[in-house]
């Protein structure tokens, strides 16, 4: 997507990237996939009824036991299908996470993890709901591909180019509705591993995924109108990482700024820093969850309390250029 | 249609590759001075009688063959009498036996999918068999696989059974129905840290896996005919999943591994301890 002439295009109401998984499967199966899709007693929110509703024989639910659950996808991938496993993110990774390492990723099993309900936007339901940690065990896993859209429309079709090989991906879907950025895909659409370039500028690039990404536009607009030139970057690829855009972005803008709904530790800002670290150290500042917990509440007052917000965004960024 | 190239061997001929395997257990334990010897070869005459005993329908020469039967080491420590097997069955040559545990070799130290070709899941980590069998058996339901095809053997662990997702596994084969999966149980009685019993009981076991829907038998795990001749019904059952309790001991066909089961839990024999063991193994079970 780039800023020239979106006006032309109708805008959709805001939609949850969690409501894109149950659609992209029955697309999927219509299509002719061999795709089989497991539940863990969580399908309505999850999405994953609207197969069971379709395709009554592609869909399985093992009640609430997530290690089954992986380890059935498994076995269920050796004999050539493609497995698309959901649950919370709390619950998949969280009470899994050896199943996932041995057999998925270790075997190289063609199994897709649709983890909804990431971050602490999940809201009332608290602490021990809010995953700030997936992408950290994620990301750690030789070959496991980790995906973090930022709307419902770059939700189905990461969903959809999941089932194009037969790699282990993790995408990690939110729990609100959210304004939808991808418009058309005649402007863009998802690549993994390569970032998407949002809003051009010199003075120093903004890093987002996930829910931060729409924040991260209004903070580059605001912070255009001071008369900053912010790039913005959707990198919902979090691994692989497009480690190309983050270079150009350090040696042509010169700062960088992640924002990511995850522990800082970890994620997307883990990923950029280290690359930085490697090819062109900058000033960098990071836009996460500080090391600590979740808690209850709506969900805004949440990212407000967190500081996950385009006010947060645009303040890192000057301190970002105060460091260049 | 292929079918399977291994025809049964008879009496005699399973005795003798037990013997067999016991030898490449203690020889590749002892080359490596490290692995497990103790569970595996508790587990020898199950391993003789799904391969050679006309269980498991299968063929070395087309490892990948759709419609074969799978065997799933789930105790996945007991990964030489896995080497061993495949070896003698003809997946893989015997020479590479000796390079176990060693640096780049295919026979890690616990079983990894498809090295060598054979190996249908890795292994190591407890309590996941069972629900991979489960995976398969959903697999072969939806490509339509007639009933006496594609059958799963998972070999578990007593002590294994301690890990709770074995019984969430159980208890969804039997709510999916999967006739399929023969569970064999090699009841050692004893575990890492000690004897079963006292470190976490498991009896009545299988009473348990009865309350779970399954078709239980129970044999002595050291014939190897009754164990075939229990694995060959469980086959041929297609109503419920069924499971074989193989009482066994570990460490069984030498005599200083089974009477100290719980110091050859993960150990390789001395010089003097494997000429002893290989004397023994080759006078056969007493």
């Amino acid at each position: 997507m780039t800023s020239s002439s979106p006006a032309a295009i109708p805008v959709p109401p805001p939609a949850a990237a969690r409501e894109a998984y149950g659609p992209a499967l029955v697309k999927l199966a219509d299509a002719g996939h061999d795709i089989v899709a497991l539940d863990a007693d969580l399908s309505a929110s999850t999405g994953g009824n609207k197969l069971a509703a379709s395709h009554p024989d592609r869909w399985f639910t093992v009640g609430a036991a997530e290690q089954n659950m992986i380890s059935i996808a498994a076995g269920l991938a050796s004999t050539g299908k493609t497995v698309y496993a959901a649950s919370f993110a709390v619950f998949m990774p969280g009470h899994c996470f050896d199943q996932i390492r041995v057999q998925i990723a270790q075997q190289r099993m063609n199994v897709k993890l649709i983890a909804s309900h990431g971050g602490i936007s999940v809201g009332e339901d608290g602490a021990s709901a809010q995953a700030i940690e997936d992408l950290a065990l994620m990301t750690s896993l030789p070959g496991m591909n980790v995906v973090v859209p930022s709307d419902a429309v770059e939700a189905d079709w990461a969903i959809r180019r999941a089932a194009e090989d037969n790699e282990p991906w993790y995408i990690r879907l939110g729990r609100p509705k959210l304004p939808i950025i991808h418009l058309d895909e005649s402007i863009s659409r998802f690549e993994l591993g390569h970032a998407e370039r949002i809003r051009e500028g010199d003075d120093l690039t903004l890093i987002a995924c996930g829910l931060m990404v729409e924040p991260t536009i209004r903070a580059a607009d605001a912070l255009a109108d001071e008369g900053v030139g912010a790039r913005v970057l959707n990198m919902a690829s979090i691994k692989p990482l497009d480690e190309e855009a983050v270079i150009q972005a350090a040696q042509q803008t010169g700062a960088i700024v992640c924002a990511e709904e995850h522990n800082v530790i970890g994620g997307l800002g883990s990923a950029v820093a280290r690359t930085l670290a490697a090819h062109c150290p900058v000033p960098m500042e990071q836009v996460g969850i500080e090391d600590r917990f979740g808690q209850s509440g709506p969900w805004t007052a949440l990212l407000q309390e967190y500081g996950l917000t385009a006010e947060s965004v645009a303040v890192a960024a000057k301190r970002a250029l105060a460091r260049k | 249609m292929t079918t399977s190239t291994v025809t049964a061997a008879d009496t005699s001929a399973l005795l003798d590759v037990c013997k067999r395997i016991r030898r490449h257990i203690v020889e590749m334990t002892h080359a490596a001075q490290s692995g497990h010897p103790g569970g595996s070869l508790s587990a020898t005459e199950i391993f003789a009688a799904l391969y050679f005993g006309g269980v498991a329908r299968h063929d070395p020469a087309n490892p990948q063959w759709g419609r074969r039967d799978r065997v799933i080491l789930s105790k996945g420590h007991a990964t030489p009498v896995v080497y061993a097997t495949l070896a003698e069955a003809g997946y893989f040559d015997r020479e590479v036996i000796p390079t176990f545990r060693a640096l780049g070799t295919e026979l890690q130290g616990h079983v990894v999918r498809n090295k060598p070709p054979g190996v249908e899941m890795s292994g190591g980590a407890l309590g996941m068999g069972l629900s991979f069998a489960v995976g398969i058996a959903l697999g072969h339901q939806l490509d339509g696989l007639a009933d006496d095809e594609g059958q799963i053997f998972v070999v578990v662990g007593d002590g294994e059974l301690n890990e709770g997702q074995n019984w969430e596994a159980i208890m969804s084969a039997s709510h999916f129905g999967l006739h399929r999966i023969t569970a064999i149980v090699d009841r050692n009685h004893f575990q890492n840290d000690g004897p079963g019993d006292e470190i976490m009981r498991i009896d009545p076991v299988g009473d348990k896996w009865a309350a779970f829907g399954w078709g239980v038998q129970h044999v002595d795990g050291h014939d190897v005919e009754a164990v075939r001749d229990a694995m060959l019904t469980a086959r041929a059952r297609s109503d419920a999943p069924q499971v074989v309790i193989c009482e066994t001991v570990k460490g069984r066909g030498v005599s200083f591994m089974a009477e100290n089961p719980a110091g050859w839990h993960g150990k390789g024999p001395s010089d003097e301890q494997l000429a002893q063991a290989l004397e023994e193994i080759d006078g056969g079970l007493t």
